[in-house]
């Protein structure tokens, strides 16, 4: 049954999209964690992100109508259609920058959650209604090990600062408003991006302050895998991974 | 098969009595406070509208599939389960029972209301349920489910579940 909606169907890939790629890349730390309660909350992120995905994916599937699944929408679409934010493609390299990506992301998804709960598309306020709460774990916890990171030892500060540098030309682009983005804000569909920007820098600021870490100064914003314009080379090898077992056997079943 | 007028809503909610949350198995799915409704017509026949715990809980297909068998193993026919996401689930909606259970199982239950607006609260201070002291510690806010965290008593030196406030 295809569902009515003003919400189009790119907004929906693109939060969808978030979240299960940044799912799939803390999945990649399963077994892997430097310690097991660390593992174990890493994989539990990584689960509550995927399970939004699934829910996002689920309407975006009822929108498109003509038999398509949520499975269909995450397993069998390539590089050029998926929608995520550059951000959560980038690596997990060391635990570090596994942190300082959850944190620029967990500072953006928290207030942009709260946003959507009073969407005038009901079902995307539904879903934000339940993901906030557990969102609002996401960023303590994420807060946290920022702090005890930064404010740690040398060598942890260090490569905070490294990540740091390496990820913060990824988070222009969560602030950048597109025609899309201006469109339903009319609609009272979303936010502006650009009008989370405030209370993400501050949240960043008076974390990154009591870690004692350094603000990046850099202005660039890296872009393009919101729009689909392009994406880094990590999008592909994700999705052969993630993908592989349906590419594979086209159509299997459990 | 055809609807009884004998069936009611208490009627079908005993009967569910016996579905329990697959990972606590103390805990029925009652007590979770995860069945929302249960509406009874005689063109569809029994549908129990549940809510999801957690987005990505993997129980909630179990719970699923098993309260169908449970119905259809008492001879309830035609019979649905839907899904309902408005309003969320809390674990405000645990019931005592379920609390006591928890407690009996060895996992604390949840303390005090969800927080959503605090950044940096302590952690919440939580009774262990083995010997009941205070002086317990969070070990880590994520421990064995995404519903529960890792906590450790300083005086009986067991770690605990808690069943964290959502």
């Amino acid at each position: 049954m295809t569902v009515q909606t003003d919400t189009p169907l790119e907004y929906l890939l693109h939060l969808a999209d978030n979240v299960l790629i940044l799912g799939h890349r803390l999945s990649e730390w399963c077994g892997h964690g430097p310690v097991l309660e660390q593992d174990i909350a890493l994989t539990n992120i990584s689960l509550d992100l995927v399970g939004q995905a699934r829910m996002y994916y689920q309407y975006a599937a009822e929108i498109e109508g003509n038999g398509k699944t949520e499975d269909d929408l995450a397993y069998l679409r390539d590089v050029p259609e998926f929608r995520n934010f550059l951000l959560t493609e980038q690596p997990n390299g060391d635990w570090g920058q596994t942190i300082v990506r959850q944190f620029l992301f967990d500072a953006w998804h928290h207030p942009l959650l709260k946003a959507l709960t009073e969407s005038s598309d009901q079902r995307i306020a539904e879903v934000a209604q339940k993901s906030l709460k557990e969102v609002t774990y996401h960023l303590r916890y994420s807060s946290e090990w920022v702090i005890r990171l930064g404010d740690g030892t040398d060598e942890s500060n260090r490569r905070m600062n490294t990540a740091l540098d390496m990820l913060w030309p990824y988070t222009g682009e969560l602030f950048t408003d597109t025609p899309m983005d201006m469109a339903i804000h009319k609609k009272e569909i979303a936010p502006l991006p650009s009008s989370i920007h405030t209370q993400w820098m501050d949240t960043v600021t008076e974390v990154l302050n009591r870690a004692t870490l350094t603000i990046p100064n850099n202005d660039w914003a890296q872009s393009g895998g919101k729009t689909g314009q392009w994406h880094t080379e990590h999008l592909g090898h994700i999705l052969a991974e993630m993908q592989w077992m349906q590419r594979a056997y086209p159509n299997m079943q459990w | 098969m055809t609807v009884e007028s004998t069936w009611s809503k208490e009627f079908i909610l005993d009967i569910l009595s016996t579905v329990t949350d697959p990972e606590i198995p103390a805990l029925t799915v009652e007590d979770l406070g995860v069945i929302r409704e249960i509406n009874i017509s005689p063109e569809n026949g029994v549908e129990v509208v549940i809510t999801p715990t957690y987005s990505g809980c993997p129980a909630m297909k179990t719970i699923e599939v098993n309260i169908l068998a449970t119905l259809q193993e008492a001879g309830i026919s035609p019979a649905q389960v839907r899904t309902i996401l408005a309003p969320p689930w809390t674990t405000d909606w645990i019931s005592d029972a379920g609390r006591q259970k928890l407690r009996e199982y060895g996992i604390a239950p949840p303390v005090g209301s969800p927080d959503k607006g605090t950044l940096f609260s302590d952690a919440p201070s939580v009774d262990c349920p083995h010997c009941g002291s205070p002086h317990t510690e969070m070990i880590s806010q994520f421990g064995s489910t995404p519903c529960k965290s890792l906590y450790k008593c300083s005086d009986c030196l067991e770690p605990f579940d808690y069943f964290k406030c959502h």
